[in-house]
């Protein structure tokens, strides 16, 4: 009888395995072995992480063109990167992406997770539907989309046409607000499927009891979804956005795939203007520059909104 | 910990509500929202299916046809001449991934057990260091990384390139498998370390079976990212006989300066992307475990 009590207490406080665990067993084991079991994960962190990190550095304080050696050039690289108009234009033009996109992706998303957490049958096939473009690559989703969206080739205009929304090629990728929109719902179509099971995971992991305890209490839908659901996400919202921020600031594929950062440079993000600086301008200490402020923006970023969400939980 | 996550939960109970009508029309009106949904999410994949079995002339036909007038493999066999041939690029995706998938499996195993297990100088802030790379925008360093294989003579090679992947695989991996093995009671190795095992086999033996769904969370993970990664393969592979597929992709349509063959191309984006369909829905609830235990506990 004890020892089935006692068992259970250690299932129970292993089970969680958050911050303290309950049966620490000295440790009685030799800490050279442990670190031979780390070393592997040591070196590659050492060798292809914190190496290139200093490289980084080096290379931003340089001019190196990308066939001939570096030469220090102190802080040029930074100011040239004040006067480079299209590396700001990518900034802005970064930021209204990244906006645009969280916004967007949590509005759908909300949409498709209320589908596919319902209980009704074919939820499941609905939730691998909605999932399924996210398992496919950006670049060959980019790339598919390419030719969908093609005036000549595209399937898209054709579909619109058979319902009767246009009467001609809609030119997806002609200007720069059509392009902008056609990536964003390429995006939207191909990364929603993580949103949404997140979401769902999420949701599924509020108690059913405080619903039912709600129901028995009286609760309106509203009060449910305003005391309950939403209190109960919101380390998964917080997750999400940070996710979304990060990931949409890092943007590349689907624009080198799909509009190449056109037309006329109106879609180039940072990272994209940062590749062209290294490999069609060939200016390594530039790109390098761009890369390392990149970098401090993503951490402060970063820093930012998980001092807000723990902020927010506290309360 | 959790390994598998139960089929959709009723996390609500349901209230027949209304008269057996007005639920009808409810019912109804869920599936045809839904079903429209569903079909649009899977309309891009099924026509470039489709269409990638068309006979070529058909395939870049203007405008399009909807459903095949011909049946024919033509398309996958212009692809097999395309360049060095897809067979060139399909061999070098599945080594870039396979060496990914083993590499980030063996140093996640490792360094996740010795985290779990073990106390040593430096253990927090190799783990903090670790978890940093999510920090660092792997865009940033693939520059420094770039010059860095080429100095030790692995730029523009397959295992450079496995490398790099395996180390961004690292956080999520390192994170899940400590987690999986924190949860293997440390009792059931004890007994086999008194019966004189050493640390590794008493890992092998004892707990490595009991953590086998995290390792093959891992595994799947590191599949799907190295065989769709884009922009490392671009940064350092630069010989079209290195190419992956996702860069093979994008030089058909830049390198065949005079006729664009839609065709081929989308018989490209099949090939690519059919192994990830296969893997992600025989492996599903893996992928949905390694979210709740890495993703959403971080």
């Amino acid at each position: 009888m004890v020892s089935v009590t006692t068992t259970r207490v250690e299932a129970d406080t292993s089970a969680p395995a958050p911050a303290g665990r309950k049966f620490r067993v000295p440790a009685t084991r030799r800490p050279r072995n442990g670190m031979l079991f780390v070393a592997p994960t040591a070196v590659i962190v050492v060798a292809l992480f914190l190496v290139p990190l200093a490289i980084l550095v080096y290379m931003s304080f340089t001019d190196w063109p990308l066939l001939a050696g570096p030469t220090p050039n102190g802080l040029k690289n930074y100011t040239d990167l004040l006067e480079d108009d299209q590396f700001l234009g990518a900034i802005i033009f970064t930021i209204i992406y990244t906006i645009v996109t969280t916004i967007v992706l949590f509005a759908v998303a909300f949409v498709l997770v209320a589908i596919v957490n319902s209980p009704r049958r074919g939820s499941r096939f609905y939730r691998t539907a909605f999932f399924l473009p996210y398992v496919v690559g950006t670049a060959a989703a980019s790339s598919m989309w390419w030719v969908d969206v093609h005036d000549r080739f595209g399937i898209f205009n054709q579909v619109l046409q058979a319902v009767g929304l246009t009467d001609g090629p809609v030119g997806f990728i002609e200007t720069p607000n059509k392009a902008f929109f056609t990536i964003i719902a390429l995006v939207v179509w191909k990364f929603i499927g993580f949103q949404m099971i997140v979401l769902l995971v999420g949701l599924q992991s509020i108690p059913a009891q405080l619903y039912e305890a709600a129901l028995v209490d009286g609760a309106t839908t509203w009060q449910r979804l305003r005391y309950i659901t939403i209190p109960g996400l919101r380390p998964t919202l917080a997750l999400l956005t940070v996710l979304s921020v990060t990931g949409s600031l890092l943007a590349f594929d689907q624009f080198f795939v799909l509009t190449h950062g056109g037309p006329d440079n109106s879609t180039v993000t940072v990272v994209l203007a940062l590749y062209n600086k290294a490999f069609q301008s060939f200016r390594l200490g530039n790109a390098a520059a761009e890369a390392v402020v990149l970098l401090i923006a993503l951490i402060v970023v970063n820093a930012l909104q998980l001092f807000l969400l723990r902020r927010r939980e506290t309360r | 910990m959790s390994t598998t996550i139960a089929p959709p939960r009723r996390s609500r109970p349901v209230r027949p509500q209304g008269t057996k009508l007005e639920r009808a029309v409810r019912g109804t009106a869920y599936h045809v929202v839904s079903m429209v949904l569903a079909v649009a999410f899977l309309f891009p994949l099924l026509w470039a299916a489709l269409n990638s079995i068309k006979e070529r002339d058909e395939a870049n036909r203007q405008p399009p046809t909807w459903f095949p007038e011909s049946l024919s493999l033509e398309n996958y066999r212009n692809l097999a001449g395309f360049d060095q041939g897809i067979g060139t690029y399909l061999l070098n995706s599945i080594a870039v991934s396979t060496l990914t998938v083993i590499g980030s499996v063996v140093v996640c195993v490792l360094g996740g057990y010795g985290f779990a297990r073990f106390n040593f100088p430096g253990k927090s802030a190799l783990f903090g260091t670790t978890l940093a790379i999510l920090m660092v925008p792997y865009a940033t360093i693939l520059l420094p990384l770039y010059i860095l294989l080429s100095r030790v003579g692995l730029q523009n090679t397959l295992i450079g390139l496995a490398l790099v992947l395996i180390m961004f695989q690292l956080p999520f991996g390192i994170f899940m498998m400590r987690n999986s093995f924190e949860s293997v009671p440390r009792e059931l190795e004890e007994a086999a370390l008194v019966d004189g095992c050493s640390d590794f086999s008493a890992m092998w033996h004892v707990s490595a079976r009991i953590v086998a769904p995290g390792v093959v969370t891992v595994a799947l993970f590191a599949f799907l990212i190295s065989w769709n990664e884009f922009l490392a393969p671009l940064f350092i592979l630069n010989d079209g006989r290195k190419y992956t597929l996702p860069v093979m992709l994008v030089n058909i349509r830049y390198a065949s300066f005079n006729i664009l063959d839609v065709g081929a191309l989308q018989a490209g984006i099949v090939v690519a992307m059919v192994p990830c369909l296969v893997v992600y829905l025989a492996l599903q609830r893996f992928y949905v475990s390694g979210l709740v235990a890495g993703a959403l506990r971080g």
